[in-house]
């Protein structure tokens, strides 16, 4: 499955929803403001850096890009992908969840 | 333009995910409406409440005083339309009525405060129906 | 593959309509089948003709129905919550049509993934 994730972990608890219900193995997807769930050296960064093991987490490239995110400072082990490769995940890791 | 899908004979498995609390926000009454109309495709569904979203189906809801629709009425068709799959053998249809444990517990509620009967079912054990969905609404 | 897409904020509060968008535009552009894109909640006001974006901004209302022209891409409003926000046939835009929440259903039922973008 691919669990996507819209909302920043500041805001909303819908990453916090998902890692307790997302089934281990899948993939997760961070993007909009999900994408601050998936930035080093925050006081929620370990919500992600402590699940890379049971997850495959996923970043969208051109949501860091407008919020003035660089690449560098995303945690080690998520992946940065575009928008082809968003459709890749959803076409490859099957039904999509959305967490909003 | 409207697109014929070929969908005879197709069987999925849709799961309804209800996690905002009601009347704050209109998502609660919305997911309801589309829960209703799956009833007609004859699909199975799984209708489930977590976080915020177990608070839709508490006991005692009354909505006069602030001007907005009642819906916990609709809850109880949905938990008719449940009964008569179940009971009826020559409809295909499982449907599952579920609230996640530990977002009911954290929200001091029991199951006894619930409107409908619900299948009380844990965080890992939900993983799995979530898991074996062939779409999900809502969330 | 044949995606569905549900898409259910409006294009002037959200990012979802973006989102869901530039999703359909990477699928199709990926070889990809986006066969329908249902509009529920807010998102019906995606289809409001009478809406005028400032120059400098986009225009997604023409944007999805370009889409839908070029690509086959069946854009439907959910009747009920367009009715409720005064979304109907005078106003819809080019591309555009709409009808009952069955739609939804069907198309997930008929294509291999439903996609939902919203708050």
């Amino acid at each position: 499955m691919l669990h996507t994730v819209n909302k920043s972990p500041f805001e909303r608890n819908a990453l916090e929803s998902c890692l307790r219900l997302a089934k281990k193995g899948s993939a997760i997807i961070l993007f909009e403001d999900g994408v601050y769930g998936a930035m080093a050296g925050t006081a929620k960064s370990d919500m992600v850096a402590s699940r890379t093991g049971d997850y495959e987490f996923y970043v969208l490239g051109p949501d860091l890009a407008a919020r003035g995110i660089a690449e560098d400072q995303i945690i080690g082990g998520v992946k940065v992908v575009d928008y082809g490769g968003f459709v890749d995940l959803a076409a490859d890791k099957g039904t999509v969840q959305s967490w909003l | 333009m409207a697109f014929e899908f070929d969908t005879e004979g197709v069987k999925k498995t849709f799961t309804f995910l209800n996690r905002k609390a009601p009347y704050g926000t209109i998502y609660a009454l919305e997911v309801l409406e589309t829960v209703l109309i799956t009833a007609a495709f004859e699909q199975h569904a799984n209708i489930v409440f977590i976080d915020d979203g177990v608070y839709q189906i508490k006991k005692g809801q009354d909505t006069k005083a602030v001007n907005m629709k009642n819906f916990l009425p609709t809850y109880g068709i949905i938990e008719m339309e449940k009964d008569d799959a179940d009971e009826d053998e020559d409809i295909d249809m499982v449907w599952r009525i579920i609230v996640e444990k530990e977002s009911m517990e954290a929200r001091g509620l029991t199951e006894d405060d619930f409107k409908v009967g619900v299948e009380v079912l844990s965080s890992a054990e939900l993983a799995e129906v979530l898991d074996q969905s062939d779409v999900v609404i809502g969330g | 593959m044949k995606f569905a897409l549900l898409v259910n904020e409006g294009p002037f509060t959200h990012q979802a309509s973006d989102s869901a968008y530039l999703f359909a535009k990477a699928a199709i552009e990926k070889g990809h089948e986006v066969p329908r894109v249902f509009f529920y909640y807010d998102g019906v006001n995606n289809a409001n003709k009478l809406s005028e974006p400032q120059a400098d901004d986009r225009n997604l209302v023409k944007l999805w129905g370009a889409l839908a022209k070029d690509h086959e891409v069946d854009l439907v409003v959910c009747v009920a919550a367009g009715m409720r926000r005064g979304i109907k046939d005078d106003i819809l835009a080019e591309g555009f049509r709409i009808s009952g929440l069955g739609q939804l259903i069907e198309a997930g039922l008929g294509t291999d993934r439903l996609v939902m973008f919203g708050d």
